[in-house]
């Protein structure tokens, strides 16, 4: 190595400040290749340019995961345990979740005129910014498909759970379309999720009208905050939740789950939404033992230890299957 | 190696030892605020090292990389360290056990993050939340605090630069 011989280095600090003047510009919208032409040969001067570079800029592309944790200014000591949304949030309004039928995943993009598709593999979460300022999350295993006209934005759940944080326009109209389940926000922030043949929404702050374009539905109904609709068969029902369940159903947004008394064996159909290797509960009797508190979603084997050792199951490994039992 | 597969190892593996590095600095070398140039210095190196080969036992290399760049200053100046050479096994950092700061690193990563962000000064806390959080951009956040777009832009770089600080543990000092 040849550090040794070297005159001390500039110190650190300076170089550090530099490096943060740099991941400032190129964190604007106007960066072009010539800005990175430069940024590059500013790298390329010193390892400990680089190094300066690399490290700032990890932290700053990690502390993306906040989202949703934050609380409000001032008010962080009391905020400390609840996670719950952010004033920052209030300004563009609601939140809404939904869920269906099974469709097929494609990861093209841009298919057609105008219309672009996402999707995201099982355990992948992805956040697209739409060019009218709305923000869409995909949860994990989820495809859709996004058209953006002059009159309106429409959104088609194929499959999944998505986040949607939705800058109102009143001359532009945005809906999700889950099955023959139509979202439309009048202001609103929602999640949406669709499987099988099952539907759900859920609406945290602000207001969406749900309706069904082929006339499923007798009425369309506006929800409110709290409001989650669940529809199954021909079962349709709606509750209202308190705001930290809804809190606790997005913690996909931050890479958690969050389990209040579910039985193992929704745990374990929770966690596979996320991860290939699969969770099995072998018997009945270990399926209806509950568990509650926050998992990392990616993480089966902490979350297997946890049940081994706190509810005294048996845990085995068969290739990439786990499997619990009594 | 990649340059984008270096950076991405340094952010698994380098960057969460940074807490543990300064305080093994900090402890033996006489001069504790000479700290972050010689944390600086041991990253240069490692980088050095890295691009040419991968360290198999990264945690053991980069202490090692340390404790070398201690001694090879001793030499070359006439700094007498209070004492020149940690007791690696007493840090447990012989053997490449499963890196205890990455596993409580990806557990408390969150709440680092959230503690970072809140011990920023308010209204820089402000700026870097809603360009982070919200995805604003700078004319906006300018227009909503009644700010001039260069004042968000510096109050971004120091944030910046105090999430790193804050996130990865080398702070304790840093700030005045």
């Amino acid at each position: 190595m040849s550090a040794e011989n070297l005159p001390d280095p500039p110190a650190a600090r300076a170089i550090k400040d530099r490096a943060a003047d740099w991941l400032e510009r190129a964190d604007r919208s106007g960066w072009s290749a010539e800005d990175e032409t430069q940024l590059e040969q500013w790298l390329s001067e010193s390892p400990a340019h680089r190094m300066a570079y690399w490290r700032v800029k990890s932290a700053w592309d990690r502390a993306q995961r906040l989202h949703v944790l934050r609380a409000p200014a001032g008010d962080a000591a009391k905020e400390e345990r609840v996670p719950r949304f952010p004033p920052i949030f209030a300004r563009t309004a609601a939140v809404l979740a939904l869920l269906a039928a099974a469709g097929t995943a494609t990861l093209s993009f841009t298919s057609g005129p105008h219309e672009t598709s996402y999707a995201t593999g099982v355990g992948g979460r992805e956040v697209v910014a739409l060019s009218d300022g709305s923000k869409i999350e995909l949860n994990t295993n989820t495809s859709l498909r996004v058209r953006l006209s002059k009159h309106e934005r429409s959104i088609i759940l194929e499959r999944g759970e998505a986040f949607f944080q939705v800058k109102h326009d009143a001359s532009r109209p945005f809906t999700v379309l889950a099955g023959n389940r139509r979202v439309t926000d009048i202001g609103t922030k929602f999640f949406v999720r669709r499987y099988e043949r099952r539907f759900e929404v859920a609406l945290v702050e602000g207001s969406a009208r749900l309706d069904a374009p082929d006339g499923t539905l007798a009425h369309p109904v506006v929800l409110s905050p709290g409001d989650v609709v669940k529809e199954k068969g021909r079962s349709f029902v709606i509750e209202r939740k308190p705001e930290t369940t809804l809190v606790n159903e997005l913690g996909w947004r931050r890479g958690v789950i969050v389990f209040t008394h579910a039985t193992l064996a929704e745990a374990a159909a929770e966690f596979n939404r996320y991860n290939t290797a699969k969770i099995r509960i072998a018997d009945p009797k270990a399926a209806r033992l509950t568990i509650g508190g926050t998992f990392e979603a990616d993480n089966v084997d902490a979350f297997a230890h946890l049940v081994r050792n706190l509810l005294g199951v048996k845990v085995e490994r068969h290739g990439d299957e786990t499997v619990i039992s009594e | 190696m990649t340059t984008s597969a270096l950076e991405a190892w340094f952010m698994r593996e380098v960057w969460p030892l940074e807490a543990t590095l300064m305080q093994y600095l900090r402890q033996n070398w006489r001069d504790a605020s000479a700290a972050e140039d010689l944390l600086h210095d041991v990253y240069v190196r490692v980088y050095e090292a890295a691009r040419e080969r991968l360290p198999e036992h990264p945690k053991a290399f980069v202490f090692t990389t340390a404790r070398n760049l201690l001694i090879s200053r001793v030499r070359h100046s006439n700094v007498v360290p209070i004492e020149v050479v940690a007791d690696f096994e007493a840090m447990g950092l012989a053997a490449e056990t499963p890196n205890p700061e990455q596993t409580i690193a990806a557990r408390d990563e969150l709440r680092r993050l959230q503690e970072a962000i809140d011990r920023l000064p308010p209204q820089c806390r402000k700026v870097v939340m809603m360009r982070r959080i919200d995805g604003l951009s700078r004319a906006e956040i300018a227009l909503r605090l009644g700010l001039s777009e260069h004042t968000v832009a510096s109050y971004l770089k120091n944030g910046m630069n105090a999430l790193a600080d804050r996130l990865y543990g080398g702070a304790q000092g840093m700030e005045s």
